[in-house]
């Protein structure tokens, strides 16, 4: 049987590594990109471990709301990426300083 | 003991892939490793017993997101040196900073563990035998919860044209048919009357 707070931990841990993951690859939007996606995937854990362990399914209803967003999301990021490469040939960071509006 | 033993392996898979997800010099590298993060993430979800939501993240995200994410990065010429050349500077306070993180969770968890109206350590609530994970998430879906299920579908549908918009181009000097001003077209740009006097036959 699996605890709530295995549950937990285990989200806790994917949420830092995902938080380094940020920190670390500052320079390249891909890697951003999908550290956010590992940032929602760790909240998903918790609203499904807490929709198990309260017997509630609005968690997981939840959930799925954030599954939605999060690949609505996914898939704009990635559309304005390719524009970018494409205005500007490179997907740097440092290059999108002289974006204005 | 045996769900213990596999929650354990899968939460050792999953970390293993997340920090190859930001570690990995190469972002298909990268993508790879998330696709094994999700699908690690749907098989634990599997033993906490929600097992609609994990099939819908294999499908969505290791189906759909990930060969996205594959896409755009096999699609796009990136120049990874220069990409990686602030990874160092970072390295250290990117762990600190997780590591902070981390603890401030943990402290969290331990301290609500210890207080009499949150048991922690009980398990998950049980599932009858009778309704299903799925059966149960579509009640709630579309009774108490179909309107913001219509806004998810609309959000969607928002996703969709703003992505096309986004990436459509328009090339120069395609010769394409414009059928909506071949039909708008009136008789007078096309046709011209000229008055000229007659000629006479021989």
């Amino acid at each position: 049987m699996i605890t709530l707070q295995q549950m937990l931990w285990l989200s806790g841990a994917l949420f830092a590594i995902a938080v380094a993951g940020i920190f670390i690859n500052r320079k390249n939007i891909i890697l951003l990109l999908m550290c956010i996606e590992l940032l929602l995937l760790s909240a998903n854990f918790n609203f499904v471990a807490f929709s198990r362990y309260l017997g509630n399914i609005d968690g997981q209803v939840f959930v799925f709301f954030v599954l939605t967003v999060a690949a609505a999301e996914a898939a704009i990021g990635l559309a304005i990426l390719v524009v970018l490469f494409r205005e500007r040939r490179s997907i740097n960071v440092a290059d999108i300083s002289s974006l204005k509006g | 003991m045996l769900v213990n033993i596999l929650f354990y392996a899968f939460a050792l898979v999953l970390l293993a892939s997340a920090i190859g997800v930001i570690g990995s010099k190469n972002p298909v590298h990268s993508a790879l490793c998330l696709v094994l993060t999700f699908f690690t993430a749907a098989a634990i979800w599997l033993l906490a017993q929600a097992e609609f939501l994990a099939i819908v993240l294999v499908l969505v995200y290791v189906g759909a997101v990930m060969v996205l994410f594959l896409f755009v990065v096999m699609m796009l010429d990136i120049d990874i040196e220069k990409i990686r050349s602030g990874f160092t500077r970072h390295f250290w306070l990117g762990i600190a900073v997780a590591i902070v993180l981390f603890l401030e969770i943990v402290g969290v968890v331990v301290a609500r563990g210890l207080g009499a109206n949150v048991d922690m350590k009980s398990g998950m609530a049980p599932v009858g035998a009778a309704d299903s994970n799925a059966t149960e998430l579509g009640t709630a879906l579309y009774t108490k919860y179909v309107y913001p299920f219509e806004l998810a579908a609309v959000l969607l549908l928002v996703a969709i044209i703003a992505a096309i918009v986004l990436t459509m181009r328009q090339r120069k000097g395609l010769k394409v048919q414009d059928i909506g001003a071949q039909v708008a077209t009136r008789r007078e740009d096309r046709l011209r009357i000229l008055q000229m006097p007659a000629e006479k036959k021989e």
